[in-house]
């Protein structure tokens, strides 16, 4: 393993300091917690709380910062944050208007989340949440805990964060958040593997000529192994999988995010692009915005992922309204 | 065969020596099927607990043990922190005031952890979790006069070795379907941990 770090047990409270000094005017720390914060929070507004493992930078403090989240709270690389600490970031932003907890789909993140909106709402603060579970890759049934939460995430948060911003009530962001989640499909491949680095070994192998598709954001294999293949054919293998669960009409309008990993250069993010735009336009879809970069990435992993966002006038107008947070800015 | 406050000392005590040792193993075994990282999080844990009690004075196991539910919930993180910190919390509160747990207590206690941890989980028998092994370990208890504590460490072993031919339907592991068969659950190995170590800690109490 090869990585600029100290101590591997220190990269999440190392990594956590550095953040805060590169935006020191916009952000601050909870002592003793790994609780991203903005510095001055809205007063009349209903508190906006994610999180989740790290290691998937910038999310999840890269969207703190007014007209998105107003805290983030950071676990162990790819380990959900614990219910002290969320509970800590939800009492931190609760100005008396409630708090929205944005999480992704997984048992550990759901289980935590669960239990810090238990502990809040016994100190009397009102509390909701909302799960994400974009990525197709996965299958929802009665048997499975659904479907994983990815990259779709940061239009939850972008949305939510405007609406809250509106002063819209605990119950209205959770309703367009919900929406948003309705309307919002990802799948994602990969051409490497990520080292953990407490694990100090890559978490699955792929050959040369190999490609996983699929993958979680956690270094998880995918659901099938292939060999790699042009970059039209990943795009189109990805987004069609995408439309497929969508069930988009003809003329309906999407938002796009093409999201780097953490070791895709963007100009094979940009050669992927034109190509879901290209099938998007093959189907009589509009594109309302492209989103192309690095919005949830799983470390070091090569790889992308499409996500697809139906909007409407309401979706749209929240998408495009203004946000300061660090790592999308409007 | 009661276990006072030094017992459950010594249950975590050792419980953290197996754990230590067998970090990168549990870390193996969620490679497979999971996100690689229950050996990382459970030692980090049960270290956090032996820091915790180790030099503290506690007049009963529930006082202990409501610590290291605590600590584990605030420590471990994923989806072992709540689970193992649930268990822990309402082993401590069943056994409430009490300064000696009978084997009584302790099939009680553990009945009672089962069942919060599949509320938790939202998980039952069968689906290659944990519950596979608490399972079976609550069944000996209320099945059998426990006698030999050995026959702990042997059910729960029989138990995790079981979960290899399971397909996973809760979890993480559930993503993999197929694939998740031919591995041993690596939540079911740690929890073969814990109870090997009750089983020792038994046999000198």
């Amino acid at each position: 393993m090869k990585k600029i770090i100290n101590n591997p047990n220190d990269v999440v409270s190392d990594m956590v300091s550095g953040m805060i000094q590169a935006f020191p005017e916009k952000l601050e720390q909870i002592d003793g917690t790994m609780i991203i914060k903005r510095k001055e929070l809205s007063s009349n507004k209903v508190g906006l709380v994610s999180g989740g493992g790290s290691g998937h930078e910038p999310a999840h403090a890269g969207y703190v910062g007014k007209g998105m989240l107003d805290a983030a709270v950071a676990g162990e690389v790819f380990t959900s944050p614990t219910p002290d600490q969320i509970l800590a970031a939800i009492k931190a932003v609760d100005t008396g208007h409630g708090v929205l907890l944005i999480v992704k789909n997984y048992t550990g993140d759901v289980m935590n989340f669960d239990m810090a909106s238990e502990l809040a709402e016994s100190e009397g603060i009102k509390v909701e949440q909302v799960i994400v579970n974009d990525d197709v890759a996965v299958e929802d049934s009665d048997f499975t805990t659904g479907r994983r939460g990815i990259a779709g995430t940061v239009f939850v948060h972008k949305i939510a964060g405007a609406m809250a911003e509106t002063g819209a009530t605990l119950n209205e962001v959770k309703e367009v958040a919900e929406k948003t989640i309705t309307h919002v499909r990802s799948m994602g491949m990969a051409l490497t593997p990520c080292t953990v680095p407490a694990a100090g070994k890559p978490s699955f192998q792929l050959e040369d000529n190999e490609m996983e598709i699929g993958i979680g954001i956690h270094g998880e294999a995918g659901i099938e192994r292939k060999p790699i293949t042009s970059a039209e054919n990943i795009a189109n293998e990805l987004t069609q999988k995408v439309l497929d669960d969508l069930q988009l009409q003809s003329g309906d309008e999407v938002a796009v995010m093409i999201n780097g990993l953490g070791a895709t250069p963007e100009m094979e993010l940009f050669i992927l692009q034109q190509h879901v735009n290209q099938l998007l336009k093959d189907n009589n879809l509009s594109v309302f915005r492209t989103y192309v970069g690095e919005f949830m990435t799983s470390l070091e992993m090569t790889g992308c992922s499409v996500t697809l966002l139906k909007v409407d006038n309401q979706l749209k107008s929240l998408l495009e309204a203004k946000s300061e947070a660090t790592a999308f800015r409007v | 065969m009661k276990l006072q406050v030094n017992d459950i000392r010594n249950w975590m005590n050792l419980s953290n020596q197996l754990i230590q040792e067998n970090k990168s193993y549990l870390t193996e075994l969620d490679q497979a099927i999971g996100d690689s990282d229950h050996g990382i999080n459970m030692a980090r844990g049960f270290q956090e607990v032996i820091t915790k009690i180790q030099d503290q004075s506690y007049s009963t196991p529930s006082d202990m043990l409501k610590d290291v539910a605590m600590t584990l919930m605030s420590k471990v993180g994923g989806a072992a922190g709540p689970l193992y910190g649930t268990a822990f919390l309402i082993l401590s509160m069943a056994w409430k005031n009490k300064s000696e747990i009978q084997v009584n207590d302790i099939k009680d206690g553990l009945q009672a952890s089962l069942d919060g941890i599949k509320q938790r989980g939202k998980a039952t028998s069968g689906e290659k979790t944990m519950i596979d092994v608490w399972d079976p370990v609550v069944q000996l208890f209320s099945e059998n006069d426990i006698t030999d504590p050995s026959l702990i460490e042997e059910t729960a072993k029989q138990a995790m070795n079981n979960t290899k031919d399971l397909k996973a339907t809760k979890g993480r592991a559930s993503y993999f379907k197929e694939k998740s068969i031919g591995n041993i659950d690596p939540g079911s190995a740690s929890s073969y941990y814990i109870f090997s170590a009750l089983s020792t800690s038994l046999q000198g109490a």
